[in-house]
């Protein structure tokens, strides 16, 4: 063995996990005192590569815990458990505004985990590194079963946990653009709910409240759900939907309501319509930068009644996630005015509201790295355009991870409950 | 359908792990002082079930957990984190004599844990849980890749850890069977090291006629390890269990080529002709065979083939001989091999001979040959097809399932601390006392 050779053992722990969970990255048996950087590369489904590094330096049992110490430089600094994660960046020669994100549920994320000498900042690919290892990220626990949903006009995707059931269901409405973005609802599945992500991109279709409310129906009657422990939850445009559906309860009775990034626009007649109100009442203030990147979070506030659904009419628990820094949608200052509506209403009580500084419009699962900016097509711009969500990666994952667990601790109070829980003011 | 009041809540976790891992089954929001039975099934790739199960009262918040509650009955009892997955058995009616054994150790093994109401100890099938997860329990981590090999008239299957290496090596050999077992080589790169399985029992015509491989066989599957790419050549070991560990022991001495950096010898024995090779084993058996006892089943018990442990040097391994570190893994009630017997005489041995402190002995009461990889069922006795005669039997292996289950926990991880120290934490830890 030659003079020098450094031969460490690196792990990371649990290599399996689901990808809301964490991990403990060490590298242990290296020269104390030795520079080392430790790096994650992944290869997206889009074939972008992407990659993120901290710095670090052995301690005097030659031992790093990227668990329990701070990264001096890279991608992310501080004591950051995950920052290997949620701090990627697109490689170097990436097409410009790659985003990082996983469509295929079935498949986990594979991560690519080394261990360098020195504090690199680049040329990852022209060194080798001490050691390597690889995680899976994955996104759906075993024994979950999927099932397309085609009947009476209402499409999505039902998420189903092992078991003999019944389980409470979630309703489930992705923000973009409506195909049935899989990663939330095949989460909560793993937790323990029924989740059915229902589809609204569908060509040629109009796409109304009536449509949702069929659709949490259909959840409600089906028979491995919990009639009444159906919750909703929704993100940017999903999240207006589902606050449009929370009041209309002559239709439906939702044990909860999570809103994520979203606001108290009426939906009146139908997805698209409501898309070009905002586009309308948004006109003037979009702004572009020197980049021509689109800054859309203007908008005349406070929302005419008559273009905002009646909050007084929400009888459940309702909770209402924020970004702050979010440049899209002005989501903090939408959460202000429904805090307003309902406690005018008298239903303060029903009302909780996450809101975090630095957290932008795209609010993921925890360890999901941050989109910032994408192309994106709106249906009101003749072109696709380049859209600022908002955000910074630090706390953005902080928001991410927290929010996560806040969500789930809100859906399993509501739709969980155990004898002492505190007992729903509706119904 | 409606639902009032509070709901049941089982929840596993990790959900996908190493078969090394443990696991933590929690319960919420049961009825408070409920009896309550926690069921594993487990369908092999042969289609046989095997299952286990336990008792369990929620306490007065109608909780259960597995890994701190006590278990009052079932396939296992007490305070046993992990006897859902230890103690699973056949399920009744399955064929006899089975013996657990993952082939594919690529994929992982799906275990459903249920929980059902009430203690039950039979027809779990027929009754509907009260909830039920899916968990994974892999052999092989992510990014490790499996390769069969054949080189220079060697077979086996390699394994190597992710990533460019250079990695210490352990050449692997298992004991006896139909198959190559892979279990524990996958484990073990799945933990850092370059891990060659090494085919070297089932039948095979060598070039010269011979029935069994020579000693040979075993030097070129050392070299094949020193010679690959990503294998520290100066870092090898040798662990082997049942006949692998015998002759571990024998090439560690008396082999020119054959120089590990330790050896981990699991229920083996170092009774055979001194610098002899594994057909010379299998004839001290042959010749011995008169000494086979039945138990009251009529299972076959070996262990009485070697013994008495001779005092001739010509009939064991000089084990006073030997430079490495040596790791003996011995269960007391092993039915098939002397291990215990042999274990005593290698330690007087080695201390008459002064490399006394290159030796660690782990002795495990009511634990038997078959010592496996962590948390793996126990098979106190099962089917066995002679290598040579191709005759079947039922073998007696030993141990009783709670002692033998954690035995093979402790060793395993002592097996890993000693790979690690010796393989990886450098040469400085070890003490050579011969060149």
């Amino acid at each position: 063995m030659m003079a020098g050779a450094v031969h460490p053992i690196l792990s990371v722990c649990p290599s399996r996990a689901l990808s809301t969970e964490k991990f403990r990255v060490l590298v242990e048996n290296l020269p104390p005192g030795l520079s080392v950087t430790l790096h994650s590369l992944h290869c997206s489904e889009m074939k972008d590569y992407w990659e993120a590094f901290g710095h670090y330096v052995a301690d005097n049992k030659g031992t790093v815990d990227v668990s329990q110490e701070a990264s001096l430089g890279g991608t992310y600094t501080g004591k950051e458990p995950m920052g290997l994660l949620w701090s990627m960046i697109p490689v170097p020669g990436s097409k410009e505004h790659a985003i990082l994100f996983k469509l295929y549920v079935e498949t986990p994320q594979e991560v690519l985990i080394s261990v360098f000498q020195g504090h690199l900042s680049e040329g990852f690919r022209q060194k080798p590194p001490l050691a390597s290892v690889v995680a899976e990220r994955w996104f759906m626990a075993p024994g979950l079963k999927t099932i397309r949903v085609r009947e009476k006009e209402i499409e999505g995707i039902l998420y189903i946990p092992p078991g003999p059931g019944p389980f409470p269901g979630v309703l489930d409405v992705s923000g973009f653009g409506g195909d049935v973005t899989a990663y939330r609802p095949a989460m909560l599945a793993a937790q323990g709910f029924v989740a059915f992500g229902v589809n609204y991109s569908l060509p040629g279709r109009k796409f109304t409240v009536d449509y949702f409310l069929r659709a949490f129906e259909f959840l409600q009657e089906h028979p491995l759900v919990i009639s009444n422990r159906v919750g909703l939850i929704g993100m940017s445009l999903g999240a207006i939907v589902v606050l449009n559906m929370a009041c209309r309860t002559e239709a439906i009775s939702p044990r909860c309501c999570v809103s994520i990034n979203g606001s108290h626009l009426l939906m009146e007649e139908s997805v698209d319509k409501l898309l070009n109100n905002v586009f309308q009442m948004k006109e003037h203030t979009i702004r572009r930068n020197e980049q021509n990147h689109v800054t859309m979070r203007g908008m005349q506030l406070p929302i005419p009644n008559e273009a905002t659904i009646n909050m007084e009419n929400i009888n459940c628990p309702l909770l209402l996630v924020v970004g702050e820094d979010d440049l899209n949608f002005p989501s903090a200052e939408c959460a202000e005015l429904m805090a307003k509506r309902m406690h005018t209403a008298g239903k303060e009580h029903l009302l909780t509201i996450l809101s975090y500084p630095g957290a932008g419009h795209v609010l993921h699962l925890p360890n999901s790295n941050l989109i910032r900016i994408s192309r994106w097509r709106f249906s009101f711009f003749d072109q696709k355009e380049t859209i600022l969500w908002g955000g910074h990666p630090k706390p953005h994952a902080f928001a991410e991870e927290d929010s996560w667990d806040k969500i789930l601790a809100f859906l399993k109070q509501h739709l969980y409950p155990g004898p002492q829980s505190v007992p729903d003011a509706a119904l | 359908m409606a639902l009032q009041g509070p709901m049941l809540w089982l929840s596993v976790h990790p959900c996908r792990g190493l078969v090394d891992e443990k696991i933590k089954v929690l319960v919420h929001h049961a009825a408070p002082v409920q009896r309550l039975t926690v069921h594993t099934l487990f369908r092999s790739e042969d289609g046989d079930d095997w299952e286990a199960f336990g008792h369990y009262v929620s306490d007065s918040a109608g909780a259960v957990d597995v890994s701190e509650d006590v278990c009052l009955g079932g396939t296992y009892s007490g305070h046993e984190p992990m006897g859902l997955l230890w103690s699973l058995r056949p399920v009744p009616g399955s064929r006899p004599s089975l013996r657990f054994r993952k082939k594919d150790t690529g994929t992982p093994m799906l275990v459903t844990i249920s929980l059902h109401q009430g203690f039950l100890s039979d027809s779990f099938t027929e009754r509907l849980p009260l909830a039920s997860r899916v968990v994974e329990r892999w052999y092989m981590a992510p990014g490790v890749r499996r390769v069969e090999l054949t080189e220079g008239g060697v077979t086996g299957t390699l394994f190597l850890p992710p990533g460019p290496g250079q990695f210490p090596a352990v050449l692997d050999l298992p004991g006896g069977g139909r198959s190559l077992p892979e279990a524990r080589a996958v484990l073990l790169a799945s933990h850092g090291f370059v891990t060659l399985a090494l085919n070297y029992l089932n039948p095979r015509r060598t070039a010269g006629g011979e029935y069994h491989v020579g000693n040979d066989y075993f030097q070129t599957a050392f070299s094949v390890l020193q010679t690959h790419p990503q294998v520290i050549r100066e870092r090898i070991a040798i662990v082997g269990l049942s006949f692998g560990a015998s002759m571990a022991l024998g090439l560690s001495v008396y082999s020119p080529t054959i120089k590990p950096s330790c050896l981990v010898s699991i229920s083996g024995s170092h009774v055979q002709p001194a610098g002899g090779s594994l057909g010379d084993i299998f004839a001290e058996f042959k010749k011995n065979e008169k000494n086979t006892r039945y138990d009251e089943e009529k299972r076959v018990i070996w262990h009485d083939l070697l013994l008495p442990i001779p005092s001739n040097p010509s009939k064991k391994v000089d084990v006073g001989q030997l430079c490495c570190p040596l790791l003996l893994i011995v269960g007391k009630d092993d039915q098939n091999w002397p291990a215990e017997e042999s274990a005593s005489d290698m330690k007087e041995m080695m201390e008459m001979s002064g490399n006394g402190h290159l030796l660690t002995v782990l002795s495990y009461p009511d634990t038997g040959h078959l010592i496996e990889p962590p948390y793996s069922p126990h098979c106190r006795s099962s089917n066995f097809i002679n290598a040579e005669s191709r005759e079947k039997f039922v073998v007696l292996w030993g141990g009783e399932v709670t002692a033998h289950c954690h035995a093979q926990e402790d060793s395993w991880w002592k097996i890993l601390d000693f790979l690690k120290k010796h393989l990886y934490y450098g040469p400085q830890s070890d003490i050579t006392s011969c060149t």
